[in-house]
């Protein structure tokens, strides 16, 4: 059979592929923090006899848009931003450290720090516990301090200092939990340069023009690929039909 | 089938969700002690197509890999817990806290609820219960001869009786605290039930170790902030129209590959 409509085949699967990752970005419009992903396709020719016009296109995810997202204040003691580069330390379901840019912050069950998605905030040594408290503020370059209960404003107590990372974003992969990791369990350094703004939150960085151009970009490829097995249908029809007694 | 389309279906779900969180927000702008919900979002799992790293020959990696996002999902719908307006109302049944700490009443079910609306009032037999007829723990009774009821900032509750010119302390209210506030479970009715992840509640005096003080004559208002959930309605409205695109033009692709094969 005419190897065009496998090649056809596997641009519209593949265009499929690239149309799922943009609606996961475009679902996620609204998730504070989110990055987005990016896609790219790229040829991959078969090996082997034959001429060398099987060239397949495959999509790949080659990474995360890490642009800085708009930043909604929200006026919530818990709510921080980071403005610029850098991450916050969480500890993923498996104990293992990875990255997030969400602040969301909520003090959960033991008076323990998480994220909105329920992950554990790293501090200093392990996750930081926040004590009952008046009030809470976090300061710029992530150090959280209490006005503890029955005590006046004058004595804020330091309590932890949020882990803030700066890792070179290029070696940060998403991980099956959206969150963002380095390559074999590595863990990065405290960064003194990373910038937190309290009382506010970094939206999604989802472009939302460009998504929604993609998405019809991509609906047009698919058409296309589509009509190239249709091509390859009609040409084999034809020379079926070439030979076929009259 | 097109995981596209579920991913779209995905974010169709939040933002509805999202909305419902909104209009309730904006449905209790004008009720007494409440408090503003708010969705939080997390994107869900991702689906390993091609494991970045994975060797493509023997000396040589794969420098990407292809994750494949699934959706988003509302993790959490949270209160926040900030401070809504006091208003002067000038009712001596009427009384606000001044920051931490919530009211305690006792359900019909005996369990004790929480909540932040004090507008009071005396039922059949004197005792001083919510506007939902639940009873305000700790239990006050107000005699039937009261001519003036005062409730101190610190929760001392004194009458003047008729023919009487001292008033005589009739109880003492208390406020309860959450270590995480955050955690209780909205139940309706202005009021709040303790669960595992919102700690125990410690009772006591208000105005000492950190409960806010009450406020006679004066309640709580809602602490919705309108603009921003205005803006926020505006917001997550685009958004479901934006996955509802990519609905239909996933539908539409579906739909080319059918009429054409």
């Amino acid at each position: 059979m005419d190897e065009s409509v496998y090649l056809a085949m596997t641009g519209a699967k593949q265009t499929e592929y690239a149309q799922a990752i943009n609606s996961n970005n475009l679902a996620n419009v609204s998730t504070t923090g989110f990055r987005a992903d990016l896609h790219a396709f790229s040829s991959v020719p078969i090996q082997g006899p034959g001429v060398g016009s099987r060239i397949n296109a495959v999509v790949d995810a080659y990474g995360t848009d890490f642009a800085q997202g708009p930043i909604a204040q929200t006026g919530r003691d818990l709510d921080v931003a980071i403005q610029g580069s850098g991450f916050i330390a969480v500890q993923a379901a498996d104990g293992s450290e990875a990255y997030t840019r969400a602040g969301d912050f909520r003090i959960g069950s033991g008076g323990l720090l998480q994220t909105g998605a329920g992950y554990l905030v790293v501090g200093d040594g392990g996750p930081v516990a926040i004590p009952p408290s008046a009030s809470l503020v976090i300061g710029a370059d992530g150090t959280v301090s209490v006005q503890p209960l029955g005590q006046g404003p004058e004595t804020l107590a330091i309590v932890d200092r949020i882990k803030l990372v700066d890792p070179e974003p290029g070696q940060l992969a998403k991980g099956p939990d959206g969150l963002l990791r380095l390559p074999e369990g590595e863990t990065a350094e405290p960064s003194a340069e990373v910038r937190l703004t309290s009382g506010a939150l970094e939206q999604s960085n989802v472009n939302i023009a460009r998504t929604l151009v993609n998405m019809i970009e991509l609906a047009r490829q698919y058409e296309m690929q589509v009509n190239m097995i249709r091509n390859a249908k009609d040409n084999a029809d034809a020379s079926a039909q070439l030979l076929s007694v009259r | 089938m097109n995981q596209a389309l579920w991913a779209a279906k995905t974010g169709l779900d939040a933002q509805q969700t999202k909305m419902a969180v909104v209009s309730n927000n904006l449905a209790n702008v004008n009720t007494t002690g409440f408090k503003q919900g708010r969705a939080v979002f997390e994107d869900l799992l991702y689906q390993n197509v091609r494991q970045a790293g994975g060797q493509s020959s023997q000396d040589t990696q794969l420098p990407s890999g292809m994750n494949l996002g699934t959706g988003v999902r509302v993790v959490a719908t949270e209160k926040l817990f900030t401070q809504g307006s006091v208003l002067q109302t000038g009712n001596a049944m009427d009384v606000a806290i001044n920051g931490r700490g919530f009211l305690q009443v006792l359900l019909p079910d005996g369990t004790l609820g929480y909540t932040r609306d004090g507008s009071f009032q005396i039922n059949s037999q004197g005792q001083l219960v919510t506007a939902s007829g639940y009873i305000v723990q700790p239990g006050i009774t107000i005699p039937d001869s009261a001519q003036s009821v005062t409730i101190g900032q610190d929760g001392v509750v004194s009458v003047r009786l008729a023919g009487q010119t001292g008033t005589s302390q009739v109880g003492t209210l208390e406020t309860a605290d959450f270590l995480n506030p955050v955690g209780l479970q909205p139940i309706g009715e202005n009021l709040y039930l303790e669960t595992a992840s919102s700690g125990t509640a410690q009772a006591g005096t208000p105005g000492l170790n950190g409960l806010g003080t009450l406020i006679q004559g004066a309640l709580e208002g809602s602490n919705v902030n309108v603009v921003s959930e205005l803006v926020s309605m505006i917001e997550t409205q685009r958004a479901y129209e934006m996955n509802s695109k990519a609905i239909s033009t996933n539908d539409q692709m579906m739909q080319y590959l059918n009429n054409n094969l």
